[in-house]
């Protein structure tokens, strides 16, 4: 565990960057705009002809696994010092990188199989 | 003094005070701190729905359409205002810390940190403004 | 401005009582006092039991660190008249272990210190007949900030990571390996960062950012822990990708 924190530690800022930069606009769009019918939501036929690019899945890839990553490593340190859960360190890590790498498993196979 | 000193013979008995599990409390700037942290969950949470939003997608125009509408019930707007502010509160700190966690120095000289801070928001302005013009152009 | 104004000390005198308690001393308020110039009247004319360090009275030997109403702060630095009315509440620095009254022990760090090896290190020195190590301006400013440092553990008593984790290597020293690390003349950095990737190393710190609000020299320690962590990231990719490359 302790050779692949500077990795971990990667993963937590690329992920911090992208949550930053991507985020707010994508939440805002599909979390609020949309439903609210302040703007027009794009059609599945759209969307699915986006997916069918590369690029659109790389991005989308990176959008959904490296956020979840920072998620995974925020989560543990805060649980760690927050909470005082020191007898459960080890749990807590394969929980929260294992629930990271689920997310990330999930997400590269719904990409892959795009028809 | 009413108590009898007893001196120990070789070592003073140090006093070493336990912390409270309710240190963050303690302090506002602590307990801005762990608000900090607390914002990954609602980045996961969002990363979440993005997956499920995929997943939908996969499924076929019902799937899609349930997904949506599922996005307009009372239970999933209050959620989602709520993570939007938290995770609006997430980019702002980050891009507040980012100009001291990576120095750059061009031509000797260390890129002063309103230009480090000033370029972020600007790739947020751009990425977002890429991001809106693809989805919306239909 | 009032005729008088009261300090709350903390009293530990470990031969008595097994837990700190706290003593009111009140005497007349002088607007040029700070809260050492207060402590010592408080010594000299009222109660000559009551321990603390100092030294230089003037911010920069770092021995008169105390929490002043719950933040750790230089007593020579601090003014009584900002805290007035009053009563100002003097403890021990936090994360410490109290030996007497405001008096810590600092052993902890020392040995930290020694390990982040705060010196210049180089595979073959100069001999003093070849001439000084010649440095730019630019050079120096890129650790100059960092060797600012008067060991004064403000920074760690505003930690609450190495309160909650105490053999967490702590800002200071990381800082002061950073400002050897930078300085051209160093060739150590591979040396000392074995140390600090280690459990307790850099990668303990979580960036809360108190260490750099309370340092009274404007060290910046946690931007200095943040660009190591970048430091040992990359060392770690390179070292991965390349690991035939003697660094």
């Amino acid at each position: 565990m302790e050779r692949i924190t500077p990795l971990l530690w990667l993963l937590f800022s690329a992920g911090g960057t992208v949550a930053a930069l991507l985020f707010p606009v994508h939440f805002f769009l599909t979390g609020l705009a949309f439903p609210l019918g302040w703007l027009e939501a794009p059609s599945y036929e759209f969307l699915h002809r986006l997916l069918t690019h590369l690029v659109t899945r790389l991005y989308l890839f990176i959008l959904i696994s490296l956020p979840l990553f920072h998620w995974a490593h925020r989560f543990r340190y805060t649980l760690y010092d927050g909470l005082q859960l020191k007898h459960l360190t080890v749990l807590i890590a394969v929980l929260c990188y294992g629930a990271a790498l689920v997310g990330t498993a999930m997400t590269a196979y719904l990409l892959w199989d795009i028809s | 003094m009413s108590a009898e000193p007893h001196y120990t013979l070789y070592h003073p008995r140090w006093y070493r005070r336990r912390v409270s599990v309710w240190w963050w409390l303690q302090k506002r700037s602590y307990t801005g701190f762990v608000l900090r942290e607390l914002t990954s969950v609602f980045v996961a949470f969002f990363a979440v729905v993005y997956l499920w939003q995929l997943r939908a997608l996969t499924q076929g125009p019902e799937a899609y359409e349930q997904f949506l509408a599922r996005l307009t019930t009372p239970l999933f707007l209050a959620l989602d205002t709520v993570a939007f502010l938290f995770v609006l509160f997430h980019a702002i700190t980050w891009f507040n810390l980012t100009p001291k966690a990576m120095v750059v120095r061009w031509r000797g000289k260390r890129v002063p940190d309103w230009l480090i801070l000033g370029l972020n928001y600007a790739a947020w302005l751009v990425l977002s403004g890429a991001v809106a013009f693809v989805l919306l152009r239909e | 401005m009032p005729s008088s104004v009261a300090l709350t000390v903390a009293r530990y005198r470990p031969e008595m009582e097994s837990e700190p308690t706290f003593q009111t001393y009140e005497f007349p308020f002088r607007k040029d006092w700070v809260v050492l110039d207060a402590l010592n009247h408080v010594k000299d004319s009222l109660d000559g039991s009551l321990s603390f360090r100092w030294s230089c009275r003037m911010g920069v030997c770092g021995s008169c660190g105390m929490k002043v109403n719950g933040t750790p702060k230089l007593t020579c630095a601090t003014f009584l008249s900002d805290y007035l009315p009053g009563p100002i509440r003097v403890e021990p620095l936090d994360y410490f272990p109290v030996v007497r009254d405001l008096v810590v022990d600092l052993t902890d760090f020392m040995r930290k210190l020694k390990q982040v090896k705060p010196w210049i290190i180089r595979k073959e020195e100069k001999a003093p007949g070849d001439g000084e190590y010649l440095q730019t301006p630019d050079q120096l400013d890129t650790y100059k900030q960092f060797s600012m440092c008067i060991n004064c553990m403000l920074c760690y008593s505003a930690c609450p990571i190495y309160g909650l984790e105490p053999s967490f290597i702590g800002p200071a020293a990381i800082a002061l390996a950073q400002r050897y690390n930078m300085d051209s003349r160093d060739e150590g950095a591979a040396e000392r960062l074995k140390i600090l990737s280690e459990h307790d190393g850099i990668w303990q710190c979580t960036f809360v950012g108190e260490c750099t609000k309370v340092c009274p020299k404007h060290v910046d320690p946690a931007g200095a822990i943040q660009q190591y962590k970048l430091t040992g990231a990359t060392n770690w990719v390179k070292s991965l990708l390349l690991p035939w490359g003697a660094r």
